[in-house]
């Protein structure tokens, strides 16, 4: 048989004929298995979601308890049938409940991950390489120039600033999903035990995450503070308002936003960021080929990103690779589309 | 490499002064000799290197990566060295080298390297280097260092190690050399102040305020000289004899950059022994020229003869530091000033004369003189004067901005009314404010008005004025690309900008022909509808007029 036949892309999201039900789509479908709760992977309406605990809760918590007809949450390492095919749950290290899904039928294996990472994260479960003979991979930093560097070291920049300017306020960018909450670990494993302040969007987030026993420490909500309290401190918001009006309580703010895309010097200038700290929750170049080459597959389908890149690189390994050019995702909390940073900037007159 | 390398990534970021130099403190207070000697070097200009084209770089990269992989990459970051910097990899199965190559041993190694050993050594240095320190090296290379803070700043920030002023260290700093030993140890206390054995040393200089018309009332006329105020560029002159007994001649800018060698013209032609505070000032047939003549002769590496031919160098004098070892800044101004009338006297050199003082009983004559140059002395040279220098006979050379002994009068400035366009994010503090303004003035094109853009503002409003224009800006959107905002410009909707500004200069570089010098907004003419602004034909008169 041909994987197709298993699952293939179609308007709306990838879909299963055999078990009749969409994986991440992006409209509403009588039936869904969402990978995680970011907002382009995961969307209010479903007749049914079938997602990990976290995922139905985080989702639950973002679009209220009525987000979808009938929910059913599944384990890690646990199996379901849905007419007749097996789908199983495996950790992808992406966020707090990010899963990927492994579909089974008639002896032919399809792992889709979703947004996945391979670097170590204390906020979630580690990613784990599953066999199989088709891997369908985003490629959100498909290209060789991201390599993402080790978190500590990118934390290891921040506590520097804070040192080096003790009165000014750090804003730091972060999505509010993820990002945000393993920014205030990452702070916290390199010994920084101050008050977090946060902005209102990160509050519910946030609380869940300890909720589910991750401790991240002293998290505040920025605006209970009072404008003395941010000297030296960090305060964690969405990227949409590190650079707006909301950051103009502040003393004197560094403005740092932690995200791979930092890693281009022309991507952090453009957004007027002082402080770039190339954090990501998406896998980078290394690791993509790595997690590609750990599930040994005959096969690698492309969601989204840099497509290209990787298909040539999959062909240079003597893998089938196709670009599945899949609408609609990438752009999570508000993220900078990978297109290359041209913007049409008006003529330029000098002094 | 790496630290340094940061550290230059950082101040590309940052864009507060006092924070850039507080990030150089850090790094020379945590970072040892002779490492921070070399940094200091790379720092304040002197180190340059320009020992690979990029095509060597691109030739590193192909052996090491899949050539299509490189070019997708390269068409997304749009940067050789960065590309290369960022994917770099390590030869397949080598593990990464234990030792990272310090910024010290890679400027050594650059002065002493045989050219054919390059290419190798290269490829070790970035196996060894993040990908920071490989960015900045690949840009050392290949002369492409751009470093986000002034010589003058790098200076400060040593001196803040001790405690010292920055004219402190200014002082001592023509005697000193990589890696900045004796300078280090001395500034921490280690080691006794430098002697400086240079025999043209650059003397900070004393600068002065601007006056405004309330100032006047305090002052006494009788108490002041005046003299014009030149449109050239601020140098002073030092010429000694060193222990060999050569002759040696500097001009510095008033930072204590020594510019000598763009204009050997001028050096030559100094005769004097001292220090000297002048104009630097292109002269022709007897008249002195405008700016925009002058800008032919300056960030000139190499000079032309041609060049030296059509753009003669010559120094107007106004003030005396040293003479012929005797320092003289410890006298008043008077005193200086009549041996420096005695000293032009006697010079032979046409390049070299005095700038006159301008004779004034009261401010309200000083301030007829001041509008009509021409009349009042400058005579032919009335358009390079942009005001006039008010100097209290009794002032002491002092270094810096003292407040009292020196102002300045300018001439009032051009100003335009023009209709902004686009509006981009500031920096640090002001990255929450549309606070860069694009602004243009009508032309005709194809038979219809539109606004051509003819410069770029970002300052000169008040800390209400910005809230309102941002305000404006973010109602009046109309188009978005990254930080950069375009507004409402149409003939009766938008917002009218007066803008002043020193000088106008041809420019190919814009649409408008036409490059603004200083411009800044003067106020926001609510008042105005946008088919009221000016036209460029207005500022083409002005560059004729000018030119
Ligand atoms: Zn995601
Ligand atoms: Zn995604």
């Amino acid at each position: 048989m041909r994987p197709d036949e298993l699952l293939h892309p179609a308007p709306g999201g990838l879909y299963c004929p055999k078990g009749d039900f969409f994986i991440d789509p992006t409209r509403a479908v009588p039936r869904a298995l969402i990978t995680h709760g970011h907002s382009d992977h995961a969307r209010a309406g479903h007749g049914h979601v079938l997602a990990t605990r976290e995922t139905l809760d985080l989702m639950a918590i973002r679009y209220g308890a009525n987000f979808a007809g009938a929910t059913q949450a599944i384990a890690y390492g646990e199996s379901v049938e849905i007419g007749g095919v097996t789908v199983t749950a495996h950790p992808a290290g992406h966020v707090l409940g990010s899963a990927q899904f492994e579909l089974s039928w008639r002896g032919c294996t399809i792992v889709a991950s979703g947004d996945y990472k391979d670097a170590r994260d204390p906020t979630c479960a580690t990613f784990v390489p599953v066999r199989c003979h088709v891997f369908i991979s985003e490629a959100t930093f498909g290209l060789p120039v991201f390599r993402h560097p080790d978190a500590a070291t990118e934390t290891a920049k921040l506590m520097n600033s804070l040192h080096v300017f003790p009165e000014r306020a750090h804003i730091v960018g972060a999505y509010s999903l993820g990002k945000a909450q393993r920014v205030m670990a990452l702070l916290r494993a390199a010994g920084h035990s101050a008050p977090i302040y946060i902005h209102g969007a990160l509050e519910k987030i946030s609380a869940y995450y300890q909720a589910c026993g991750i401790p991240l420490g002293d998290i505040r909500l920025a605006k209970e503070a009072k404008k003395a309290d941010f000297a030296g401190a960090v305060v964690i918001a969405p990227p949409t308002s590190i650079t707006d009006i909301w950051s103009r309580n502040f003393p004197e703010p560094v403005t740092a936003f932690a995200s791979g895309w930092m890693r281009v010097r022309a991507r952090a200038r453009q957004r007027g960021i002082e402080l770039p700290l190339v954090i990501s929750d998406h896998a980078d170049w290394d690791g993509l080929t790595a997690a590609i080459s750990a599930t040994g597959c005959e096969e690698v389908w492309v969601t989204h990103g840099a497509e290209d890149a990787l298909v040539h690189w999959a062909m240079t390994r003597q893998l089938r690779a196709r670009p599945l050019h899949m609408v609609g995702y990438g752009e999570e909390e508000n993220e900078a589309p990978p297109a290359a940073p041209a913007p049409a900037s008006p003529p330029e007159a000098t002094p | 490499m790496n630290r340094f390398a940061a550290l230059l990534d950082r101040l590309a970021y940052e864009s507060g002064r006092n924070a850039k130099i507080r990030l150089m403190a850090d790094y020379f207070a945590t970072t040892p000799d002779p490492e921070r000697g070399i940094a200091l070097a790379a720092l304040t200009g002197a180190l340059s290197f320009t020992n690979a084209k990029p095509g060597l770089v691109r030739a590193l990269i192909q052996e090491r990566a899949d050539p299509v992989l490189f070019a997708m990459s390269y068409d997304y970051v749009g940067d050789l060295s960065e590309t290369v910097a960022l994917m770099w990899p390590l030869p397949e199965g080598a593990a990464p080298p234990d030792h990272a190559p310090l910024l010290s041993e890679i400027v050594h190694g650059l002065e002493t390297l045989p050219k054919r050993a390059l290419p190798g050594q290269l490829a070790d240095w970035l196996d060894g280097l993040d990908d920071t320190g490989r960015w900045a090296l690949l840009k050392l290379i290949t002369g492409a260092l751009r470093v986000g803070a002034s010589a003058r700043l790098a200076k400060t920030a040593v001196a803040t190690l001790g405690g010292l002023a920055p004219d402190e260290v200014e002082l001592v700093w023509p005697g000193m050399a990589p890696p900045y030993l004796e300078l280090f140890a001395w500034v921490e206390g280690r080691a006794p102040r430098p002697e400086n054995l240079d025999p043209a040393p650059f003397r900070p200089v004393m600068l002065s305020h601007a006056i405004e018309d309330s100032d006047f009332t305090a002052l006494d006329p009788s108490a002041f000289a005046a003299e014009w105020k030149w449109d050239g560029i601020r140098i002073q002159a030092v010429a000694g004899v060193s222990p060999e007994g050569e002759r040696i001649v500097r001009l510095y800018s008033r930072t204590g950059e020594d510019i000598s060698p763009a204009f050997p013209d001028l050096v030559e032609a100094l005769d004097f022994e001292g220090a000297m505070d002048g104009e630097l000032l292109v002269v022709r047939e007897g008249r002195v020229q405008s700016f925009n003549v002058l800008q032919q002769r300056l960030n000139r590496k190499t000079v032309t003869a041609k060049m030296l031919r059509d753009y003669p160098a010559h120094m107007r004098a106004y003030d005396l530091l040293v003479e012929a070892g005797e320092d003289l800044r410890e006298q008043p101004f008077a005193a200086r000033r009549a041996r420096l009338a005695a000293l032009i006297a006697r010079t032979a050199s046409p390049r070299l004369d005095l700038s006159p003082l301008v004779p004034f009983a009261s401010w309200e004559a000083l301030a007829a003189a001041r509008a009509d140059p021409a009349s009042a002395g400058a005579g032919v040279d009335a358009e390079a004067v942009e005001g006039v220098m008010l100097k209290r006979a009794d002032s002491l050379y002092l270094p810096g901005r003292p407040k009292g002994p020196w102002w300045k009068w300018k001439r009032d400035p051009h100003t335009v009314d023009a209709v902004l366009m686009y509006a981009q994010r500031g920096h640090g503090k002001r990255s929450s404010y549309y606070s860069d303004y694009t602004f243009g003035v009508w032309t005709q094109a194809e038979g219809v008005d539109t606004l051509v853009p003819v410069g770029k503002a970002y300052f000169g409003f008040t800390d209400e004025e910005l809230l309102a224009i941002d305000k404006f800006v973010r109602e009046a959107t109309v188009n978005r690309f990254g930080p950069v905002r375009e507004v409402l410009h149409e003939p009766d909707a938008g917002l009218v900008l007066e803008i002043a500004f020193e000088g106008l200069a041809r420019s190919t570089r814009h649409r408008s022909g036409i490059a603004m010098r200083f411009p800044r907004i003067a106020r926001l003419r609510w008042d105005k509808p946008p088919r009221e602004a000016d036209r460029l034909e207005t500022l083409e008169k002005l560059l004729g007029a000018e030119g």
